[in-house]
């Protein structure tokens, strides 16, 4: 490839007391590539992510950051770089409204006063709200009144506002319906067309295949494949997952495939 | 007293007004539709609160003509001051969601270590009037360290406190027991000081009516200007009016009386600046979401612990300026001074007024329109010559259906939240 990924993983290896979560992971996203990121519980997902935002650094392995090798040892370290990540609980505020929330510890000020037209600006023009018609035609009303999808795009766009180069996304549609996933799917979709990376955590098959460009397994926290998404049976990933294909020959050969 | 209620009421809507969504060129009948939608969807604001007070109002005026006289509602202006500026402070703490319980006793301890310093030791006035204030502040912090570092639950902590400050306050006090205060100088003025002028009581009532109305027109300009919704000319002049009449108001009754009483612009002044210090900086942006979310306002980035002390902190330096009005109130300082009643006073008026014990929600004007709930029903009894037993028994009902008021409204947005 010409241009290095946005993020590579070299040999990541994570140790927690006698628990050895990762060991030799490898993981390559390109700016607007979707990677999904699956694999049965305990199977390093977590753990995988922590690594990436810098919550629990590794213990062995190099990162390296658009081609260049970098240290990720604490969370604002990883923002600085530009990784943003949308965790499961989606951590919002419920009394504040969906400003207050998108900006909250970097609220915009003038003269020390709070200045909520340009914060309301802003959070339109970051068009997600519009262009997802997830139906949060009020940018005011408070989070508690929100449905549990347009609470996520809330949550992404919160993440969105530091202008990353890639976006990690955890279980995202697991507290979702069936429209609210589909419109979900396309927000991704309009992620990728912005060239953003997206790691995307997801126990959910069907929607890996409807969005991702590549599947990466992870299986008793070592890689266990890469599929491509197009050409992959999904039963071939599912047995991946579970270890039906549990051996170094399938996961090479699936390796080059990508490559 | 309508004064307080008169710049009161505007708050309570207007913050509530400030969250709502005002899309332009739209009709009345979208409006009310969306106001019925808020109150079904369990977003009641100060309108319970408000329409208890006129209640109250009526019923104490139809048993005895005197309440709205006046002097009874000039006097009732006065006396909400000092326990209203405690529940004001309490707003800070209730916010996080936590409770302050040593409020009562820090306001007593204030006023008797002012009462020493000046009366006994002979201490300028306005040392001894510092030295008050910081105490409350030191204590808060100690206090807000203890909860926020520590870990101990703040309703332990300031439990702790209600009882150690209070015997540190006998201890001050010393063997003498009650300190009459000195007939000159700023605390006793305090109370007993009014601006006879009427150009002051209406000055202040226009003011108040014009600087809203300028501060929604520039907002509503600037809005526009950014191409975000914003709320019509109308609309402002609609509640500036509504402002202007509870104002002036207001200024009627208290100019014939005595005029409008320095106790009750100095509390209107605190109120104001506080309200604008939660509602519009960033110290106050993230005090609310503290209380809506702590582990959110953590990943944030917002420092907890010392956000958590900093409220702690404002409620017990309040306390601290609230014990100085109630003493100046009674011309001394005693061992009764800061009664655990004053205490349950305080905080049934935050939550009377609207703020949530579950935090995130609340102002101080919700502080203001509690107390008011509050004195009027003391002093609706006190001209009725009824006993306290009754008078503890009737605010107690109101202090709780304030409560399930707030737990329904509650339950009502998480259910429409996941409608």
């Amino acid at each position: 490839m010409s241009t290095p990924p946005v993020l590579a993983l070299r040999g990541i290896s994570r140790r927690f007391g006698a628990v050895q979560a990762l060991r030799d992971v490898e993981l390559e996203i390109h700016a607007g590539e979707v990677v999904a990121l699956v694999g049965d519980n305990g199977a390093g997902k977590s753990t995988l992510v922590k690594v990436i935002t810098g919550v629990a650094p590794a213990d062995e392995g190099a990162i390296e950051w658009e081609g260049r090798p970098v240290r990720i040892s604490r969370p604002h370290e990883a923002r600085a770089l530009g990784i943003a990540c949308v965790y499961q609980d989606l951590a919002l505020c419920e009394s504040l409204d969906v400003v207050g929330n998108i900006f909250l510890g970097h609220e915009i000020c003038r003269a020390g006063v709070l200045d909520e037209v340009s914060m309301e600006r802003r959070a339109r023009e970051l068009d997600l709200l519009d262009t997802l018609s997830t139906g949060i035609a009020n940018v005011r009303v408070p989070v508690t009144a929100l449905s549990a999808g347009q609470r996520q795009t809330v949550a992404i766009c919160r993440a969105l506002l530091s202008r990353p180069k890639l976006l990690i996304l955890d279980e995202p549609t697991a507290a979702l319906g069936v429209s609210q996933t589909a419109r979900f799917l396309d927000l991704i979709e309009h992620l990728r067309e912005r060239g953003i990376g997206v790691l995307l955590i997801s126990h959910n098959l069907g929607d890996v295949k409807a969005v991702a460009d590549e599947v990466a397994v992870l299986r008793l926290g070592r890689n266990n494949g890469f599929f491509d998404v197009l050409t992959t049976p999904q039963e071939q990933i599912i047995s991946s997952m579970t270890g039906a294909t549990d051996n170094a020959v399938t996961h090479r050969k699936a390796w080059e495939a990508v490559r | 007293m309508k004064g307080t209620d008169a710049s009161g009421d505007p708050a309570g809507p207007v913050a509530a007004a400030e969250r709502r969504p005002a899309v332009r060129e739209r009709g009345l009948r979208v409006r009310a539709g969306e106001c019925t939608h808020k109150l079904r969807t369990g977003d009641v604001g100060s309108v319970p609160v408000v329409v208890v007070l006129i209640m109250i109002w009526t019923a104490f005026q139809l048993l005895d003509h005197h309440f709205l006289s006046p002097r009874n509602l000039s006097n009732l202006s006065v006396d909400i001051v000092g326990t209203g500026l405690i529940a004001v402070g309490i707003v800070f703490v209730l916010l996080l969601g936590e409770v302050d319980l040593s409020v009562g006793s820090v306001s007593g301890l204030a006023a008797a270590v002012f009462a020493v310093l000046n009366v006994n030791n002979g201490t300028p006035e306005w040392l001894a009037i510092v030295a008050a204030v910081l105490t409350g502040t030191v204590i808060g912090v100690v206090q807000g360290f203890f909860f926020a570092k520590v870990g101990v639950p703040s309703f332990v902590v300031t439990l702790a406190g209600l009882l150690a400050w209070n015997g540190l306050m006998l201890y001050v006090l010393g063997a003498s027991g009650t300190i009459n205060l000195r007939d000159t100088g700023l605390i006793p003025a305090l109370t007993i000081e009014y601006f006879h002028n009427p150009a002051a009581t209406y000055g202040l009532a226009a003011l108040g009516a014009t600087a809203y109305f300028f501060a929604s027109h520039r907002d509503a300009r600037r809005r526009r200007a950014a191409g975000v919704p914003y709320r019509p000319l109308g609309s402002t002049a609609v509640r500036t009016a509504g402002i202007a009449v509870i104002a002036f108001a207001a200024a009627f009754v208290l100019s014939r009386f005595q005029g409008l009483p320095l106790a009750l612009l100095l509390f209107l002044a605190f109120v104001v600046c506080l309200d604008v210090v939660l509602r519009r900086t960033s110290y106050g942006r993230k005090i609310f979401s503290i209380g809506g979310g702590v582990e959110a306002a953590r990943r944030a980035g917002i420092n907890v612990v010392w956000m958590r002390i900093s409220a702690f902190a404002a409620s017990a330096t309040l306390a601290a300026i609230g014990g100085l009005f109630l003493a100046s109130r009674v011309a001394s300082v005693g061992q009764t001074s800061g009664s655990s009643n004053l205490l349950i006073n305080a905080i049934a008026a935050a939550v009377i007024g609207g703020a949530s014990l579950f935090g995130g929600r609340g102002s101080p004007w919700s502080a203001v329109l509690g107390i008011l709930v509050i004195q009027s029903i003391a002093s609706g009894m006190v001209l009725m010559g009824i006993e306290t037993a009754v008078q503890y028994m009737i605010t107690g009902g109101v202090l709780l259906g304030a409560v399930v008021l707030d737990s329904l409204s509650r339950q009502s947005q998480k259910a429409h939240g996941r409608a």
